[in-house]
C-alpha cells in the first residue's frame, strides 16, 4: 500500500492510527494475561478481592466503550473526507466483465468520445469521477495506491473518485471473486500532467493508425478477414464488433489481456496465437492462424500505436 | 425387552443399584449389531458418531488448505489450475464452515448438554438421529461431486449472478444450495432439541441461575440459528428456483435484484460466525471455572455478553458490503454496531482474565489452549474491529488482510477451545485419558505454526494481495511471504497430524479414567466414563451453581421413575420445578428411513422440480411411519 | 460417588400437557423457525417493491375473490379449531373424533381456494421478479397447509384407531390445532401483502 492519492492517504493515516491504537490494546491484554497467569497471590479475604475486581473489570468494560466510540467516530470523519465530491473535472466510465476492463471517455460528442481497455489514464491533481457498472457478474474496481475499492454491480451503477496527487503508472486490480480468471483482471491507472494527459487524449481520439510497413498492412488485411473483427473494433476500419476489448489503440498500451503481459510484439502474437494457454478460460478462442498471418497481425496490432 | 413386566410399572424406588443398572440397561441400550448402529437415538452414539464425521470433514478441509498453500507458494505456479483451484477454495470454506465448525459445536452440544443438565436423553431424540444423517448425506453430497469435478467454484459465499443460471452452467452452483439446505435443516433440527432441552429438561433446582455456561452459550447459539438460517434457506431456494425454473429473484433485468442475494445471505452469514464462536465461548469458560478450581467471575455478566452478542448479531451483516455502494451514512451505522460486539467480547476476555487472577491455574494441556485463545483472538477481535470501520475496509476487504482476520477469529477463537474441550472431555468421551505429553505438542506446534502462517497474511493484505487467487506474478512483491506462509502451515498441519494420531491412540489405548478426572463441578463428571446409556442412574437434584463441588462425594438424586418405559423428567422453565415424568422415545429405524427419502427428494429436485411433488411421497410415508405408535410403552402415558 | 435421595417422584403425571410437554415447545421452535421465513418471504417482497420504479413490473392486479374467500374460510376454521383444542384438553373422544373429521375438511378445502389463488395474480413466476415472489410466498403458504392436512389425516386416523384414547395422543391434536393457527395467522400479513400492498 503505497498511498499517492487523495483517499488513500487519509485511509492510510486511519489505518496505521487504528493499527497502533488495537497492539496496544493486545498488548495491554497479554500483560494482564501473563501477569494474572504467574503473579504470587497474597492472602486476602474473598469479599474484598472479588469488590476490587468487579472494579477493575468495570473500569475495562468502560474504557472498551470509550476508544470503541473514538474509534468509530475517527472512521467516520475519514468517511466524511473522502466522500465524493459533488463536482468532478471528468467522468469516465468503467465497464467490468469477465476478466477485463471497458473503459468509455464518453463525450457530449459523440466523435470526441473513445474507448479504450485495461488502461486508464487520468490528469494529475484532479477529481476524476470513476463511472463503475457491470456487463455480467460483481467486479470490484481497486487501485489500492489511489482509493479504496468499489464494486461493480451487475443493474446498479456505482461511482469512485479518484485523485492522484502525484504522476505515475499504479497498478489496480479485481478484488471480488468474479470466475475462472479473476486472478487476471488488473488495470493499469496512469496519471500524468493535465499537458500530456491532453496530449494523450487527443491521441486517442484518431481512428487507428494505417499500417506503415507492409507486414502490418498485410496484418490488418488478415485480421478484418479472420474472425477477430467481429469480436473487436479498431476504428476507421470496418471492425466494430464489441464482445472484446476495442483495439484502436492497443499497441500504445503498456499491458494486454488485463495486466497479464506487457505490449510487445511478441507477447502479442504469443497472446494471438494462443490466449487459452496464457489465460485459461478467458472469453477469447484460439483462432486458428498460418505463422504468417500470425506475425502479420502482431505487427499490426503493435503498430495501432 | 424381555425385562418389561407388562402393563405393571416398575419404580426404581427403594431398587438396590445393581438391579437398578441392570434394569435401566436393558431399557435405555442400543442393541448390538448394525441394524440397532442404524437405529439407534442414544445421544451420546449420535453425539459421538457427529464428532468423529466433523472431524474427519476438518482434516478434509485442511487437506485443501494445503493444496491451496502449495500453489500459493511461488508465483506463477501450476501445480493446479483456475478452476480446480476455484472448486478447493470454495470447498475450504464450505466444508469448513457448514461441515465442520457449525456441526462440530452443535455436536459437542448434542453429546454434553443433556449431561450437564442432568437428563437421560437429548429432547426429540429421533430428529436427533434424522439430523445426523443428514448432516451426513450432505457432506458426502458435496464431497462426491467434488472428486466427480463438479465440486462448487464460486465461493463459499457464492454471490450472484456468479452463481445464477447465466454464469454458472452445469450443476456446481446446485450441489452448493443443495448442500446448505442439508446442513441447515440438520442444524436447525439440532437448535430446536437443544432449546427445548435446556428449557425443559433440566435437573430439578437447576434454575436458570445454575445453568452452566456451556448449556447457556448452546442455548443462545441454539437461538441464533433458529432465527438465522431461514434466511439462508430462502436466499439458496431462490437461487436454485431462479437456476431451475427461470424465476427472476436476482435477474436485474427483470426487477430482481444482485444485492438481495448479498443482504440474505449476510444476514445468515453474520450470525454463522457467532453460531461457530459462541459455543467455543462457553468451551472456553468451562475449562477456566476447572483449572483455576473456582467459578467464572461475573456469571450473570457473562450470561448477559453472550446475550448481547446474540441481540447484535443480527445487526452487523452490512459489514461485508462496505463496498457494494451501499448509502455511506447507513454504512456508518453499521461500523458502530460491528464495534460495539467489542463490549461483550471484551467483558468476557476481562471476566476470564479477572477469574485466572483469583486463583493459580492448573496448566494442563486443555488450560493451554485457553491461553492459545486469548493470545490469538484477541488479535482477531482487534483485526475485526479494524476491518468493521469502513475506510479501512474498503482497502483490505478481499485481501489476505481479511483472510488473516477469520482465521485467526475462526481457528483461533473456535479451534483452539474446541481443541481444549476435546482434551477436556475426552475421558468423558471415551473413558480414556489423552496424553499429557503429546498434548503439549500439540499446543505447541499448532500455535506456532498457526501464527507463524496467518500473521503474515495481514501483510499480504495491506501490500494489496487480494484473496481468491490462484497465482500472482512474480513482479508483485508478494513471493517470499507467501513461501514462508506456505512452509509454517507444514508445521501447524504436522500439529493436527500429531492431535488426530494422539486422539485415535488415546481412544484405543489410553490409560482409564475415572468419573471426574479433572475435579470439575458440572453434572456431566457425576456419572462414569464413559456415561451408561441411560446417562445417571437416578437423576440428579441440583441445589446449587456448582453442584458438585459443594459436597464431592455425595449427589441429590431423585426417585419415583419407572425403570421399564425410557422416563426423564420435565421440569419448568424457570425454576426447573418437576412437572411430569416423560417418556422419551426408543430406537427407531425410521429417521434413517426418512432421512434416505429425503436425500433422494432433495437431490433429485437438482435435476427436475417434480422432484419436489413425488419426491415428498415417500418422505411423507416414512415420516407417518416415524411417528405412529407401535405400542412401546413409551407411546403411552 | 454416593447418592442421596432427596425427591421422590412417584406422583408426579407420567405425562405432561400444554407448556408441560416437550412437543409442545418443540412446535412452539418450530413455529419460530417458519414464522421467521415467512417474515423474511414478506420483506424480500417490500424489498423489491422499494426497488422497483413501478411496482408489479406492468403485471395486472391481482383478483380479490379467490384469496379473500380463502382468507374468509381460513378465518372460520379457527373456530372449530379452537373448540378441538378444548375437547383434546378435556380428553373427549368423540367430540375429538368430530372435530378431528371437520378439520380434515376444513384443511382440504383451502387448497381447492388456493389452486384459483394462482391465476388470479395474472403473473407467472417466470415472467418478472414480482411473478417469482409472489409465486414463492403462495407456494410457502400451500406447503404448510398440505402438511399440516397431511398431520390431521392421520390423526384422525390415530384417533379412530386403537391408540387414539390416551392422553399423548390428546396433546398432539392440541398441538395440531396450535399449529393451524399459527398456519392461519401467517396467512393474514401475506393476505395484506398480496392483495392490498400492490393496490397501494
Ligand atoms: C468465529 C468467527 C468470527 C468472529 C468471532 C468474528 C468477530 C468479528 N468480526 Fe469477523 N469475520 C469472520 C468470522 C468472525 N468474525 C469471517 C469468517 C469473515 C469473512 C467472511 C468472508 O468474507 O469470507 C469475517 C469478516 C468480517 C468483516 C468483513 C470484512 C470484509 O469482508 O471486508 C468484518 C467487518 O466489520 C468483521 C468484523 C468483526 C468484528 C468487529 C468482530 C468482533 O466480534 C470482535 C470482537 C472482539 C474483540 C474486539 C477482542 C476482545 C475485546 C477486548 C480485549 C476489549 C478491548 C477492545 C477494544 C477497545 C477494541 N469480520
Ligand atoms: C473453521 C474454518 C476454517 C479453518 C479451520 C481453516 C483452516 C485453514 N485455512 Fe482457511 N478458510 C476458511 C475457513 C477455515 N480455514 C474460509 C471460510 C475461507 C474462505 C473461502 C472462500 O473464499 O470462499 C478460507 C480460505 C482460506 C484461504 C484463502 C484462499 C483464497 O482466498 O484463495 C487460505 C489460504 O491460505 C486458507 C488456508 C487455511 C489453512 C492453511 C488452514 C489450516 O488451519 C488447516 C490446518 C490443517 C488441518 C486442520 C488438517 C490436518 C490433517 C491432515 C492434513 C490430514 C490428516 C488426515 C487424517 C488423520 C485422516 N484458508
Ligand atoms: C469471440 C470473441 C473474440 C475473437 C473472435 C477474438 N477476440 Fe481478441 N479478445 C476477446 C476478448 C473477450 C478479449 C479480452 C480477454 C481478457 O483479457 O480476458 C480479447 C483480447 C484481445 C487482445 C488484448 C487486448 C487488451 O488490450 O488487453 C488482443 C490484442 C486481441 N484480443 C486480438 C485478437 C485478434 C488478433 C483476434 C483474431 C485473430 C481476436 N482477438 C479474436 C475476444 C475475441
Ligand atoms: Cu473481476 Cu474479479
Ligand atoms: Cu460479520
Amino acid at each position: 500500500l503505497d498511498p499517492q492519492g487523495h483517499p488513500a492517504i487519509h485511509v492510510e493515516h486511519l489505518i496505521i492510527g487504528m493499527i497502533i491504537v488495537c497492539s496496544v490494546i493486545w498488548l495491554l491484554v497479554m500483560i494482564m494475561l501473563g501477569w494474572a497467569l504467574l503473579r504470587n497471590r497474597p492472602d486476602e479475604s474473598e469479599r474484598s478481592r472479588e469488590r476490587k475486581l468487579t472494579i477493575t473489570v468495570s473500569t475495562a468494560v468502560g474504557a472498551t466503550v470509550v476508544i470503541i466510540a473514538g474509534l468509530t467516530i475517527a472512521s467516520f470523519y475519514t468517511t466524511r473526507s473522502i466522500a465524493l465530491p459533488e463536482n468532478a473535472a471528468l467522468t469516465i466510465t468503467v465497464r467490468g466483465q469477465q476478466w477485463w476492463w471497458q473503459v468509455v471517455y464518453a463525450d457530449p460528442d459523440p466523435a470526441l468520445g473513445f474507448q479504450t481497455a485495461n488502461e486508464i489514464h487520468i490528469p494529475v491533481g484532479q477529481d476524476v469521477r470513476i463511472q463503475l457498472e457491470s456487463v455480467d457478474v460483481v467486479h470490484s474496481f481497486w487501485v489500492p495506491s489511489l482509493a479504496g475499492k468499489q464494486d461493480l454491480v451487475p443493474g446498479r451503477s456505482n461511482s469512485l473518485v479518484l485523485r492522484a496527487e502525484r504522476p505515475g503508472v499504479y497498478r489496480g486490480q479485481c478484488a471480488e471473486f468474479c470466475g475462472l480468471q479473476h486472478t487476471h483482471m488488473a488495470m493499469m491507472v496512469i496519471a500524468e500532467q493535465p499537458a500530456s494527459y491532453q496530449r494523450w487524449v487527443a491521441a486517442q481520439r484518431d481512428d487507428g493508425a494505417m499500417p506503415g510497413d507492409p507486414d502490418a498492412a498485410a496484418g490488418k488485411t488478415a485480421f478484418l478477414a479472420k474472425p477477430c473483427a467481429a469480436c473487436h473494433t479498431v476504428r476507421g476500419t470496418p471492425a466494430i464488433g464489441a464482445t472484446g476489448p476495442d483495439l484502436t489503440h492497443v499497441g500504445s498500451r503498456q499491458t494486454i489481456a488485463a495486466g497479464l503481459l506487457e505490449t510487445t510484439r511478441g507477447s502479442l502474437a504469443a497472446w494471438i496465437a494462443d490466449p487459452q494457454t496464457l489465460k485459461p478460460g478467458n472469453n477469447m478462442p484460439m483462432v486458428p492462424l498460418t505463422s504468417v498471418e500470425l506475425r502479420d497481425i502482431s505487427a499490426y496490432m503493435e503498430s495501432l500505436k | 425387552m424381555t425385562l418389561r413386566d407388562d402393563g405393571e410399572v416398575l419404580r426404581d424406588t427403594a431398587m438396590d443399584e445393581l438391579e437398578l443398572d441392570r434394569r435401566l440397561a436393558a431399557t435405555w441400550s442400543t442393541p448390538a449389531g448394525f441394524w440397532g448402529a442404524l437405529s439407534t437415538v442414544d445421544h451420546k452414539i449420535i453425539g459421538r458418531r457427529y464428532i468423529v464425521t466433523a472431524f474427519i470433514f476438518l482434516a478434509l478441509g485442511g487437506s485443501l488448505a494445503l493444496a491451496m498453500r502449495l500453489q500459493l507458494s511461488q508465483p506463477e505456479a501450476r501445480f493446479i489450475g483456475p478452476d480446480r483451484y476455484n472448486q478447493i477454495f470454495t470447498m475450504h470454506g464450505t466444508n469448513m464452515m457448514f461441515l465442520f465448525a457449525v456441526p462440530v459445536m452443535e455436536a459437542m452440544a448434542v453429546y454434553l448438554v443433556p449431561l450437564m443438565v442432568g437428563t437421560r436423553n437429548i429432547a426429540f431424540p429421533r430428529l436427533n438421529a434424522f439430523s445426523y444423517w443428514m448432516y451426513l448425506a450432505g457432506g458426502l453430497l458435496l464431497w462426491i461431486a467434488f472428486a466427480v469435478d463438479t465440486g462448487p467454484d464460486v465461493g463459499w459465499f457464492a454471490y450472484v449472478p456468479l452463481s445464477g443460471p447465466q454464469y454458472a452452467a452445469g450443476k456446481r452452483a446446485d450441489i452448493w444450495a443443495q448442500m446448505i439446505t442439508f446442513t441447515e435443516v440438520s442444524a436447525l433440527a439440532v437448535a430446536v432439541e437443544i432449546v427445548v432441552t435446556v428449557f425443559k429438561q433440566r435437573a430439578p433446582g437447576m434454575s436458570l441461575d445454575r445453568i452452566p455456561l456451556f448449556v447457556w452459550s448452546m442455548l443462545v447459539t441454539s437461538f441464533l440459528i433458529i432465527m438465522a438460517m431461514p434466511a439462508i434457506m430462502v436466499a439458496s431456494t431462490a437461487l436454485i428456483l431462479d437456476r431451475l425454473v427461470g424465476t427472476h429473484f436476482f435477474n436485474p433485468a427483470e426487477g430482481g435484484d444482485v444485492l438481495l442475494w448479498q443482504h440474505l445471505f449476510w444476514f445468515f452469514g453474520h450470525p454463522e460466525v457467532y453460531i461457530i464462536f459462541l459455543p467455543a465461548v462457553g468451551m472456553v469458560s468451562t475449562i477456566v471455572a476447572t483449572f483455576t478450581r473456582r467459578p467464572v467471575f461475573g456469571y450473570l455478566a457473562m450470561v448477559m455478553a453472550l446475550i448481547a452478542t446474540g441481540v447484535l448479531a443480527f445487526g452487523l451483516w452490512v459489514h461485508h458490503m462496505f463496498v457494494a455502494g451501499l448509502p455511506r451514512l447507513g454504512e456508518s451505522f453499521f461500523t458502530a454496531s460491528s464495534m460495539a460486539i467489542a463490549i461483550p467480547a471484551g467483558l468476557q476476555i476481562f471476566c476470564w482474565l479477572a477469574t485466572m487472577w483469583t486463583e493459580r491455574p492448573l496448566f494442563k494441556t486443555p488450560f493451554l489452549f485457553v491461553i492459545g485463545f486469548m493470545v490469538i483472538f484477541v488479535i482477531g477481535g482487534m483485526t475485526g474491529v479494524m476491518v468493521a470501520s469502513v475506510p479501512f475496509d474498503t482497502q483490505v476487504h478481499d485481501t489476505y488482510f481479511v483472510v488473516a482476520h477469520f482465521h485467526y477469529v475462526l481457528v483461533g477463537g473456535a479451534v483452539f477451545p474446541l481443541l481444549g474441550a476435546i482434551y477436556y472431555w475426552f475421558p468423558k468421551l471415551t473413558g480414556r485419558m489423552m496424553s499429557e505429553t503429546l498434548g503439549r505438542w500439540v499446543f505447541g506446534l499448532i500455535f506456532t505454526g498457526f501464527n507463524l502462517t496467518f500473521f503474515p497474511m495481514h501483510i499480504l493484505g495491506l501490500q494489496g494481495m487480494p484473496r481468491r487467487i490462484y497465482t500472482y506474478q512474480p513482479e508483485m512483491p508478494w513471493s517470499a511471504l507467501n513461501m514462508f506462509v506456505s512452509l509454517s502451515a507444514v508445521i501447524l498441519v504436522a500439529g493436527f497430524l500429531v492431535f488426530f494420531i494422539d486422539a485415535v491412540r488415546s481412544a484405543a489405548s489410553g490409560s482409564a479414567a475415572p468419573a471426574n478426572p479433572w475435579g470439575a463441578s458440572t453434572l456431566e463428571w457425576a456419572t462414569s466414563s464413559p456415561p451408561p446409556s441411560y446417562n445417571f442412574a437416578r437423576l440428579p437434584v441440583v441445589g446449587s451453581f456448582e453442584p458438585l463441588s459443594a459436597d464431592p462425594d455425595t449427589l441429590s438424586v431423585v426417585t419415583g421413575l419407572s425403570v421399564n418405559r425410557r422416563e426423564l423428567i420435565v421440569s419448568s422453565v424457570v425454576e426447573a420445578l418437576p412437572e411430569a415424568r416423560e417418556s422419551s422415545p426408543g430406537n427407531s429405524i425410521w429417521p434413517l428411513w426418512s432421512a434416505l427419502a429425503t436425500t433422494v427428494m432433495l437431490i433429485w429436485s437438482i435435476f427436475s422440480p417434480w422432484a419436489v411433488v413425488w419426491g415428498s411421497i415417500p418422505v411423507a410415508i416414512a415420516l407417518i411411519c416415524w411417528f405412529w405408535p407401535k405400542g412401546a410403552p413409551e407411546d403411552d402415558s | 460417588m454416593k447418592q442421596a435421595v432427596v425427591l421422590d417422584l412417584t406422583r408426579l403425571p407420567p405425562h405432561g400437557l400444554g407448556g408441560a410437554s416437550l412437543t409442545w415447545w418443540g412446535t412452539l421452535a418450530f413455529m419460530l423457525i417458519e414464522g421467521t421465513g415467512f417474515a423474511l418471504s414478506i420483506v424480500v417482497y417490500l424489498y423489491l417493491m422499494s426497488l422497483a420504479s413501478q411496482w408489479r413490473l406492468h403485471a395486472p392486479t391481482p383478483d380479490l375473490l379467490a384469496g379473500t374467500a380463502l382468507t374468509a374460510l381460513l378465518i372460520t376454521s379457527l373456530l372449530p379449531n379452537l373448540l378441538i383444542a378444548r375437547w383434546a384438553r378435556d380428553q373427549k373422544l368423540v367430540k375429538v373424533r368430530i372435530g378431528l373429521i371437520i378439520m380434515s375438511v376444513l384443511g382440504a378445502a383451502p387448497l381447492v381456494l388456493r389452486f384459483f389463488e394462482f391465476p388470479a395474480m395474472h403473473v407467472k413466476w417466470d415472467q418478472n421478479a414480482y411473478g417469482s415472489i409472489v409465486w414463492v410466498m403462495l407456494g410457502l403458504h400451500t406447503t404448510h397447509i398440505i402438511t399440516d392436512l397431511i398431520e390431521t389425516l392421520v390423526l384422525t386416523c390415530l384417533m379412530f384407531s386403537r391408540h387414539g384414547d390416551n392422553p399423548r395422543r390428546y396433546g398432539d391434536v392440541s398441538d395440531n390445532a396450535m399449529y393451524w393457527n399459527f398456519v392461519v395467522a401467517t396467512w393474514l400479513p401475506m393476505y395484506v401483502c398480496l392483495y392490498w400492498v400492490p393496490r397501494l
